[in-house]
């Protein structure tokens, strides 16, 4: 008989792993989760033998409050895998979450068996087993959660990166098309990076090209003004272009003055301007 | 506000406005959507198409909770600004359509109802 405090646990899942993983099985394949579309029986019945294996193991250590604990280090880091490569798979986190679940009914069953009359202990069994198991399935929630989350921030700096190509276009003259939304981040790098091509390049004529921006509004104007500016102190002289008939209007009904810089219509106006400021002609050659 | 700019001008390309009128009540839109989310500290946009006797517009509204605006007139002032910007969004917006009503109390928030006319 087991003193009140000590778990059969343990001894139960120790005792009849077969039993468990089998039924366990049966359970995942018949219930109306299944998604036999992505998870062979193959890799189901490995991936479940894995994970009942170092659960047992887990269990055995004797931390059963505390998922987080260093005994459950090779069930979490199991489970991580099998979420991350579920979510690339196309399953939902609810089916990873369900994974985990699905060993309840099985342990429950378990339980029922061993603990035979003892009510008390059949109770305390099933909370802990219940705590347990929905820890590690809210874990697997989280895990999914922080690997798309990755994801996305590693695309938002990749488009940072993307959106701030400063060219140089002839000696002394750089160029930064802008494309897309320009928000604060975006102009920060933007700024950073044109700065310090003025310095790499010893650039003395920047074109900012806005062709690609959608809507110039009081927020995107101030930017491009700060960054005017920004140049200026540097000795660099900005030119803006791009700008359309439509864009124009709107700037000026807004009130907005684009001070300290130069603005054509077009990037090749800007092109031929900048070669002349910086002394160079520009002619047809005889053919 | 991305995608408050976008539907609005989807409305505007699909309502047949001319280019500058589309640029213009885009840019209105993007002015108003962020007062109502850094001012107002979110809120909603909702947009109406409007039709008068064979004239055909686009309303938009903006409302939110927000601490609202004590002095109307000196808000639309261009050049005044509570915030770090240029203080020429909500005049510069007023110059960009045809309509413009404001219903604004402090504590009470803020609405904003711009319309633009075909």
């Amino acid at each position: 008989m087991a003193s009140p405090d000590s778990s059969i646990l343990p001894a139960v899942v120790r005792d009849h792993q077969r039993e468990i993983l089998q039924q366990w099985i049966a359970e995942q394949s018949s219930g109306s989760n299944a998604r036999s579309d992505l998870l062979s029986d193959a890799e189901l019945r490995q991936q479940s033998s894995e994970f009942l294996q170092l659960f047992r193991e887990a269990v055995q250590a004797g931390n059963l409050g505390n998922v987080m604990g260093t005994e459950w280090q090779g069930v979490r880091e199991l489970l991580a895998t099998v979420s991350k490569a579920n979510a690339i798979r196309g399953f939902t986190p609810i089916d990873t979450a369900t994974f985990v679940l699905s060993l309840k009914r099985p342990l429950f069953q378990q339980l029922t068996t061993d603990a035979g009359s003892d009510a008390d202990l059949l109770a305390r069994e099933t909370w802990t087993v219940t705590t347990v198991l929905d820890s590690l399935a809210l874990f697997t929630t989280e895990v999914f959660q922080r690997s798309r989350e990755e994801v996305i921030s590693r695309q938002q700096q990749e488009l940072m990166e993307l959106s701030t190509p400063v060219v140089k276009l002839w000696d002394g003259i750089l160029a930064v098309p802008l494309i897309g939304t320009l928000d604060s981040a975006r102009t920060q790098v933007v700024m950073e990076s044109l700065l310090q091509r003025i310095v790499d390049t010893e650039a003395g004529i920047a074109i900012i090209d806005i062709a690609g921006v959608p809507t110039v509004d009081t927020l995107v104007a101030q930017h491009l003004i700060k960054t005017v500016a920004a140049a200026r102190l540097m000795g660099a002289e900005c030119i803006i272009s791009g700008i359309r008939p439509q864009i124009a209007q709107t700037i000026v009904h807004l009130g907005v003055e684009l001070v300290g810089a130069v603005t054509k219509a077009t990037l090749a106006d800007a092109i031929l301007y900048a070669l002349r400021q910086s002394g160079w002609s520009v002619s047809r050659g005889r053919s | 506000m991305v995608s408050v700019r976008q539907a609005v001008r989807a409305w505007a390309v699909e309502m047949k406005f001319s280019l500058v009128d589309q640029t213009k009540l885009v840019t209105a839109a993007s002015e108003l959507a962020r007062n109502t989310l850094i001012h107002g500290g979110g809120g909603s946009a909702r947009l109406e198409a409007l039709e008068d006797g064979g004239r055909q517009g686009i309303r938009l509204i903006f409302e939110d909770q927000g601490p609202g605006i004590e002095d109307v007139k000196l808000a639309l002032t261009d050049g005044y600004t509570t915030g770090h910007g240029l203080g020429l969004g909500l005049s510069g917006s007023r110059r960009l359509v045809n309509e413009f009503e404001i219903t604004t109390s402090p504590g009470e928030g803020t609405r904003v109802a711009v319309t633009k006319w075909k």
